[in-house]
């Protein structure tokens, strides 16, 4: 089941969210079979900044019934630190790979860009445009004016493929979708985490999390991300990366029916590191299409209308 | 003045075998196993929960493992748990049977807690680093509260004798956790079993500190100073026992616990503060060098 992306071959559909899967450390603490059976078809770094960064003080983590928050705060080593130490290795890895960047202004990203823009290891650049722009105290995603403005400074810095990274929490993603592809944008990719946060059981007006609050993922974030990423396949050709809850073969089928051209498996790998190659098999086995042709009338078998 | 016992510590304690990654640590298979509950024993508040683990590798002492009920994982308080939990292995027997310790405080050790030779479990493991051998010829002091006394108990059994283990539980009925060690000094904090107090007080006077007519015997030849001790229990004893150990002297190594995610560092999620900034206890530790931290919070 080999698919075409932005001119990667790729061996099937699954790559990992960016942030959810630190190769290196995998390397480490699973050997060399990591490499022998790479869950993912390409693999996204976590987001790389000009300036190295600590994250949010712990904690970082909350469960919830179907899913989970994190208040991370994107700790990375700064494009020195990771050009230095991380690309070398990660090149070693067997499958396509693009870095996420994050700025707080066009002129940042358009720098972390053309810090990539040469480098042979890497086949695409991931834009986090979570982030607020220092200047209009927007986030550079949730308006598609201000999305207009980073593609036009980051757009000429290379000719690798740009995918945009969406994020829900913004009044209609599919206009940013639409102003990303006007200007430049190869592919998208969404959803990003929801916003949320967890009350302090101990003290009474506090947030759980150090860094206040959070990004909402897993199981309870994927109705959301099926019904943002068909109001974006309405309004834009280019390709779109579907992730939010994906655990299976069938959630990854219902994304691509949606309009994704690639799934990606973020918190399910948490719970099983081999999700990705998981979900791809099972991905195959349901097959290209879904849904009865039998030209038999039937309903398909469930105990809550048509959950299956 | 009985000579101090020798120190052995087996290849597989020092974490050096053949199939350890290069920094020395024991690689876990690549992908969670399903492996069938052998046994479930109570002592006292406590559970061990034993899983058949034939094909998994000898873990390092102070190693952990992500453990999940293979069915009804979900529908506890607030239709949790979702996520795996974090369990320190407490022994591995001859065949690759796996001991994990538990208490049920929550949706996730409640469900584990319910299951009964037969049933299945998720397990991914063995995970980050563990202990590592007594530097120096020092002759080591194992200190453990509560639950954390599991990954003790398979250092005891690895160093292969000397190593006396001075244990703290709330009371009685969480003291018989203390049977899984050999060669243990109990402290609860209701005087319901052993020395009424902190397992700090046993560690002052075992570090040759702090000893009246009235507290906690001493220890034997090595009060003079020469313990590297091994800890693992709550925050605020971890903390007692580091503050203890450099006032002392003594190095020490300690088990960390933080809330996880994943185990295996995708989440970035079980930072602990260091002198080095935040490190992912999963896989720079659970245990860190006492040295490396400022302060245990």
């Amino acid at each position: 089941m080999t698919v075409s992306f932005l001119g990667l071959e790729l061996r099937h559909p699954v790559t990992n969210a960016s942030g959810t899967f630190d190769a290196l450390a995998a390397r480490a603490v699973f050997g060399d079979a990591l490499l022998a059976d790479f869950p993912f078809a390409a693999f996204v770094t976590k987001t790389v900044t000009t300036a190295p960064r600590q994250g949010n003080p712990p904690p970082r983590l909350w469960e919830l019934g179907a899913g989970m928050i994190n208040s991370i705060g994107l700790p990375n080593k700064g494009v020195e630190g990771f050009l230095a130490e991380d690309l070398p290795r990660l090149a070693e890895l067997p499958v396509p790979l693009v870095v996420n960047v994050m700025g707080s202004s066009p002129e940042e990203v358009a720098a972390l860009v053309r810090a990539f823009a040469e480098r042979g290891e890497v086949a695409g650049l991931e834009l986090n445009v979570s982030c607020p722009n220092v200047k209009t105290g927007l986030l550079m995603g949730a308006e598609p004016g201000e999305t207009a403005a980073l593609l036009e400074a980051v757009r000429p810095c290379t000719d690798k493929p740009l995918i945009v990274k969406l994020t829900p929490n913004c009044a209609e993603p599919a206009a940013v979708a639409a102003a990303a592809e006007a200007h430049g944008a190869d592919a998208v990719s969404l959803i990003n985490t929801v916003r949320g946060t967890a009350m302090h059981p101990g003290r009474p007006g506090e947030a759980w999390l150090g860094g206040g609050s959070g990004g909402v993922s897993g199981p309870a974030v994927r109705a959301v991300a099926l019904a943002q990423v068909r109001e974006v396949r309405g309004r834009v050709a280019i390709p779109i990366v579907g992730m939010g809850g994906v655990q299976s073969g069938r959630h990854a089928r219902d994304l691509l029916d949606a309009g994704a051209d690639l799934v990606a498996v973020g918190t399910e790998t948490f719970r099983d590191p081999r999700a990705g190659s998981r979900i791809a098999a099972e991905l195959a086995g349901i097959g290209a299409k879904s849904g009865t042709d039998s030209g038999v009338f039937t309903a398909p078998r469930s105990d809550f209308a048509h959950n299956v | 003045m009985t000579p101090h016992p020798t120190v052995s510590v087996s290849t597989a304690a020092a974490g050096r075998t053949a199939g350890s990654g290069a920094d020395g640590r024991t690689i876990a298979p690549f992908g969670r196993r399903r492996l069938a509950v052998t046994g479930r024993r109570e002592h006292g508040a406590y559970v061990v929960l034993s899983a058949a683990d034939p094909d998994g590798p000898a873990p390092d002492a102070g190693q952990f493992y992500m453990l999940a009920a293979a069915t009804r994982w979900g529908g506890g308080t607030d239709e949790r748990p979702f996520l795996p939990r974090a369990f320190s292995v407490a022994r591995r027997h001859p065949g690759g049977t796996l001991d994990f310790l538990l208490e049920s405080v929550g949706p996730g050790t409640e469900r584990l807690s319910e299951l009964r030779p037969g049933d299945e479990l998720w397990v991914l493991g063995p995970l980050g680093r563990g202990f590592v051998a007594p530097r120096d010829g020092r002759r080591p002091l194992l200190v453990g509260g509560g639950v954390g006394i599991a990954p003790l108990a398979i250092w005891q059994d690895m160093l292969g004798g000397g190593a006396p283990a001075l244990l703290g539980f709330r009371d009685a009925a969480h003291a018989e956790g203390a049977a899984l060690l050999r060669d243990a000094r109990v402290a609860t904090d209701d005087g319901s079993r052993g020395h009424h107090g902190l397992v700090t007080a046993l560690l002052e006077a075992g570090l040759g500190r702090g000893v009246s007519a009235s507290g906690p015997r001493k220890l034997g030849p090595a009060d003079d100073g020469t313990w590297e001790v091994y800890a693992c229990g709550p925050p605020p004893m971890l903390e007692a026992v580091r503050a203890l150990c450099a006032e002392a002297g003594v190095p020490a190594q300690l088990a960390l616990e933080s809330g996880m995610a994943c185990g295996f560092g995708a989440c970035f999620g079980c930072v602990v503060p260091t002198r080095a900034g935040y490190v992912r206890l999963c896989v720079d530790g659970p245990v860190l060098d006492a040295a490396e931290l400022e302060l245990v919070a």
